[in-house]
């Protein structure tokens, strides 16, 4: 068995003395572990950082097998990441993101959203709205997508200013604003309308964490990454400044 | 598989095996030349094995491993006590030591904060740190952490924790390594290096 295709590096741990098995999100083939062999040497470290995009040759005997991985680095992202707090927490977040779809289940839409996220991430101006985005997508292709096309309660098209935590649905100002402490505020750039600003972000990454925290981190009792909670700390931060 | 030896040589065989870098077959040769050298290695090795085993513990100030406690290196006057270099591990922490690169005190984290591996702040020594520079007499703090996304994370973190008590942190410098050829050199490293440029 033999496939070769693009990924992002999400994960990596040691195995043995001189191998890693790193855990890389793939365009075609979506989530796959695999056993890279001399994957601690000096030559192959900076090419398994997380966020770095890589090709990929995936090798087996059979296909349940975990296999074997050869990496040939496209785009060393990682190295321009480091040395910025809020971006370096944003990689963090995207990745223990990653780390919860679904293994060897192809998602080409997600991951060339994780793509975009990557490629942006050198202007603080886009890529947070972008990661926002991205878990609205996860939690869409996981079966728990937010329905934000029209109101809950009137049915309308426009003028949507909340959601409602019950049901994932878009709420119109006039239905909504009677019951606004109880609702989330629905960010205008995840409605299709251009332009935002740090606490529109800040409402995203409240939305998104409710809904993640409900139906992907809460049935497998495992905490929400805590690189997510630094960002948004950091954001608010950035807000006060 | 088939025995050569006694139980005591096959036990020596298996332990040995355990040590980084050796496998059962080096383990093998390590063993027949221990015993073939009864006397000039194998009975000095037990003995130092013996002393280390009953000597040797964690420095409850920095968190490295001597024979003393506190540790040689914390203990010793002629290091500047106002410094302070924090890294992951105790091999780095003889890494530098074999470079005689700093000539101030070493606080030993034990590891690295990890989103995917969930080491959080509370499993590493963090909270000894930012204690031991609550007592005042630290100055500047610098961060060697590795260059990975673990490694800064870990820095950036302990920089907002250090922040709230005023003390200076720097980190090291991430560039070209001597010897090393830039058509080698990945493209986030040229990128620092180039950023941290210096005149000439």
């Amino acid at each position: 068995m033999e496939w070769r295709d693009e990924g992002v590096v999400i994960g990596v741990r040691p195995h043995g003395e001189t191998s890693a098995i790193a855990e890389i999100l793939t365009a075609e083939h979506g989530r796959y572990l695999g056993m890279v062999r001399g994957g601690r040497s000096r030559h192959m470290r900076p090419v398994l950082q997380p966020g770095n995009l890589v090709m990929v040759t995936w090798r087996a005997r059979l296909e349940e097998h975990m296999g074997t991985f050869q990496l040939e680095a496209l785009s060393l992202k990682a190295g321009f990441i480091l040395a910025h707090p809020l971006r370096l927490a944003g990689l963090n977040t995207l990745m223990a993101m990653a780390q919860m779809m679904p293994e060897r289940e192809p998602h080409p839409r997600l991951y060339n959203a994780a793509h975009v996220v990557l490629s942006q991430m050198e202007d603080d101006a886009v890529w947070p709205a972008l990661l926002v985005r991205w878990e609205m997508g996860l939690l869409d292709e996981l079966g728990f997508g937010l329905d934000l096309s029209r109101c809950a309660a009137t049915g309308q098209g426009d003028d949507l200013a909340y959601v409602s935590p019950r049901s994932g649905r878009a709420v119109s100002k006039g239905a909504g604003l009677p019951y606004h402490e109880r609702l989330f505020l629905l960010p205008a750039f995840l409605n299709g309308e251009e332009g935002f600003v740090v606490a529109d972000v800040l409402e995203g990454f409240k939305l998104t964490g409710f809904f993640l925290e409900r139906h992907v981190y809460g049935p497998r009792q495992i905490q929400m990454p805590q690189a997510r909670a630094w960002l948004c700390e950091n954001l608010k931060e950035q807000m006060a400044a | 598989m088939k025995r050569q030896a006694g139980p005591e040589i096959e036990r020596l065989i298996l332990l040995l095996s355990k040590i980084p870098g050796l496998g059962p077959r080096s383990a093998r040769r390590a063993v027949l030349h221990l015993v073939k050298n009864r006397d000039k290695l194998l009975g000095p090795l037990a003995s130092a094995l013996a002393d280390a085993h009953d000597k040797v513990s964690e420095c409850s100030t920095c968190g490295n491993v001597d024979t003393l406690n506190p540790c040689t290196i914390c203990s010793d006057v002629r290091r500047d006590k106002t410094i302070l270099c924090v890294v992951e591990e105790v091999g780095d922490l003889w890494a530098l030591e074999r470079a005689s690169a700093w000539g101030g005190q070493y606080h030993v984290l034990g590891g690295t904060l990890s989103a995917l591996g969930g080491v959080r702040p509370e499993d590493l020594d963090i909270d000894q740190l930012v204690s031991r520079c609550a007592q005042g007499h630290i100055k500047e703090v610098v961060l060697a952490t590795n260059a990975t996304v673990e490694g800064q994370t870990t820095a950036h973190y302990i920089t907002d924790r250090l922040k709230k008590l005023g003390i200076a942190t720097s980190r090291l410098a991430h560039g070209v390594p001597v010897g090393g050829e830039l058509d080698y050199l990945d493209e986030g490293t040229l990128t620092q290096a180039i950023r941290a440029r210096r005149p000439f």
